[in-house]
């Protein structure tokens, strides 16, 4: 198991929002991450991340092994493409492999600053971050918006292909089908009851 | 580290403006003085060292928003906590962008500046020096209060309101150092405090911006 | 029972009640005692006249200032550390207090210096900290107001009193080396030399005694309003939830 999430609990602005969440992530398996607007499928993923803490619950993952990727990501618009990917990739202490500029079809692109890029481009070039920081566990949040239905196959095959099949496992909270042939998780039957969090509780 | 250092500058240099900004509000804060106060040589000359410490300072406070504010919105900065680069490193390559951009110019000029203030001319190695030592401080100092209210919408005003007392040591001490040099009189013990401030500012202050931005990220 | 049990927001809610009360009383009587005896049984003292009763507002206040700060830089290392909710409430209750106290202290020594040092205001070294004091104590206060969520807030402005303390230090003893400064030495060392004479002495003791038990006072006090304010917030959230 490379991620694995006993009965955390979690609460968002001192609002219990998620509660009892377990998960087990596989090697070589995606989880798709489901439920409506603002149940909390981003703050699970910070959670995870490491970004905040939780309420309350146990989380199984070598942190070495995780990366996150937000929905915002972090893409300088003064910087080029390669400038952008370079970076991150030495802040992770790797280079910048050719074939990443393959499979988010950035070859095209890579002297261009990454303000000219339209959003799309721009969200593969985010997303190609994944790609350029080679770590087992991604913990994906809305990593399709902006991509057209093409965009979206090639990464759920860059995802199926590259990654999964190399033994990397994805945790992914997500609207839409990305084609991937991953169980479904649904944050619904987690909502939080209505319970003062400890923080509350000492003065109610 | 390497990369975020180089990372920064560029962005600096590409965003235009950030590097002449401060540069051009120096000079400008200099020229108004003698408007304010009346031209005699002597008065000037008298007060100078003091006034372009305070010049050199506000003009650092400027572009202090724009250390983490940038990289906060556009969501850099909590990818940058999950990597493994040391949020405390991160802050102090932050600190030392934004000298490399404000601080390091500033000093460059500062003698030219001297020249319409009448500065005395044993003046100015010391002004230089102090620059030198104390401005890094500055850049710390103001590090810390863009990671206190990186989260804040308007976080511009009370960033100054936070920052400007605790600059207070290193301004006494850097004007000490030049009113000294200018007055002909020794000015190591300045000096050697202004750097033990510089050297505290660095000891404690990355530690401190670490801690806030991870509240701030939470 | 751990002494961190009155930590408790409903605890301290529980004790400070009656001990509020009776704070409020003693501090009333030593103010009192200790204003009337110093200002109407105290003979005139030979160099500064009867402009010297004004010391038995000043000192006490310019002592309350400085312990405000350290207080809460106390409350909000505990907080950090223990993370208790009424420690930090403390720490932001105290802030308006200290800041009162050296208004209260830079005032009155303006009243004072004009008849001693023929000005208002010089860049006396104590002057001058009380002002940097002023200014820290306005960042602090501003920075609470900015801030909507509660342990956010606390965290950040509790940071800020730590290194805000530091620099506090640091400013003091800059402020010292820039400008030598004419205030005399300490009123109330252990030192007898520089302390002042006995019948001054023991009335300004009791006025001391009173900001001190009108601070602790003042401070439960608006630490109860804080942790009530707590409890509407918590209240009004579990209703949205509902």
């Amino acid at each position: 198991m490379t991620l694995s999430v006993r009965n955390l609990t979690i609460s968002r602005g001192g609002l219990p929002l998620l509660e009892c969440v377990s998960i087990d992530v596989p090697a070589g398996e995606a989880l798709i991450l489901r439920g409506p607007n603002g149940v909390g499928k981003t703050s699970l993923l910070r959670t995870l991340a490491g970004l905040q803490e939780a309420e309350a619950g146990e989380i199984d993952a070598d942190p070495d092994e995780l990366l996150y990727a937000s929905h915002a990501d972090g893409v300088k618009s003064q910087l080029t493409v390669v400038e952008n990917l370079t970076f991150w990739a030495e802040v992770y202490g790797q280079t910048v492999p050719e074939e990443v500029y393959e499979h988010f079809e950035l070859a095209d692109l890579k002297s261009r600053l990454a303000g000219t890029l339209s959003a799309g481009q721009k969200r593969r070039l985010g997303l190609a971050r994944l790609g350029v920081i080679n770590r087992k566990v991604l913990l994906l949040d809305e990593p399709t918006v902006s991509l057209d239905q093409v965009s979206v196959k090639r990464f759920a095959s860059f995802l199926q292909t590259t990654h999964l099949a190399a033994g990397g496992s994805a945790l992914i909270a997500t609207h839409i089908d990305l084609g991937l042939d991953a169980p479904t998780y649904d944050l619904s039957q987690n909502i939080a009851a209505p319970t003062p969090l400890d923080q509350d509780e000492a003065f109610l | 580290m390497k990369a975020l250092l180089l990372r920064d500058l560029r962005l600096a240099i590409r965003a235009g403006g950030g590097l002449g900004l401060g540069l051009a509000f120096f000079l400008i804060v200099i020229v108004l003085v003698p408007f304010g106060v009346g031209p005699e040589r002597e008065l000037l000359s008298a007060i100078a060292p003091g006034v372009l410490w305070v010049a050199a300072l506000l003009a650092s406070l400027l572009s202090l928003d724009r250390i983490f504010a940038l990289d906060f919105e556009d969501g850099a900065l909590a990818l940058l906590a999950t990597s493994p680069l040391p949020l405390e490193g991160a802050a102090l390559i932050k600190a030392a962008a934004h000298w490399i951009t404000t601080g390091l110019p500033l000093t460059i000029v500062a003698p030219l500046l001297g020249f319409l203030l009448n500065l005395e001319t044993t003046a100015y190695s010391f002004l230089w020096i102090s620059l030198l030592i104390g401005t890094p401080a500055l850049s710390v100092i103001g590090t810390f209060g863009a990671a206190l209210t990186v989260g804040l919408k308007r976080g511009g005003l009370l960033l100054s309101l936070l920052v400007l007392p605790l600059y207070v040591p290193t301004l006494i001490f850097g004007a000490e150092v030049v009113r000294r040099g200018a007055d002909g009189l020794n000015a190591t013990t300045p000096m050697l405090l202004l750097a033990g401030i510089t050297a505290v500012a660095f000891a404690l202050l990355p530690f401190a911006s670490a801690a806030v931005l991870r509240v701030n990220l939470r | 029972m751990s002494v961190w049990e009155y930590a408790n927001p409903r605890r301290f809610m529980g004790w400070t009640a009656p001990v509020l009360l009776w704070v409020f009383g003693l501090a009333g009587v030593a103010l009192v005692t200790g204003l009337i005896w110093g200002y109407f049984f105290t003979p005139d003292a030979a160099r500064f006249g009867s402009t010297v009763k004004i010391i038995y507002i000043h000192v006490p206040a310019a002592f309350i200032a400085i312990n405000a700060w350290i207080m809460m830089l106390i409350a909000s290392l505990i907080w950090l550390v223990r993370r208790h909710h009424v420690s930090a409430l403390a720490a932001k209750a105290a802030a308006p207090i200290g800041l009162v106290m050296t208004v209260i202290g830079l005032a009155t020594g303006a009243i004072w210096g004009q008849p001693m040092w023929g000005t208002y205001w010089a860049w006396d070294p104590r002057l001058t900290s009380f002002l940097i004091l002023f200014l820290f104590y306005i960042g602090y206060i501003s920075l609470w107001a900015a801030i909507e969520d509660g342990d956010t807030a606390a965290d950040l402005t509790s940071w800020l009193c730590l290194v805000g303390s530091v620099f506090a230090l640091l400013s003091r003893y800059a402020v010292l080396f820039w400008n030598q400064g004419l205030h005399q030495g300490a009123s109330l060392s252990l030192d007898a030399e520089e302390n002042v004479a006995d019948v001054f002495w023991f009335p300004l003791v009791l006025c001391i005694v009173g900001f001190v038990l009108l601070f602790i006072a003042l401070v439960l006090l608006r630490t109860r309003t804080e942790i009530r304010l707590r409890r509407a917030q918590a209240l009004e959230r579990r209703m949205a939830r509902n």
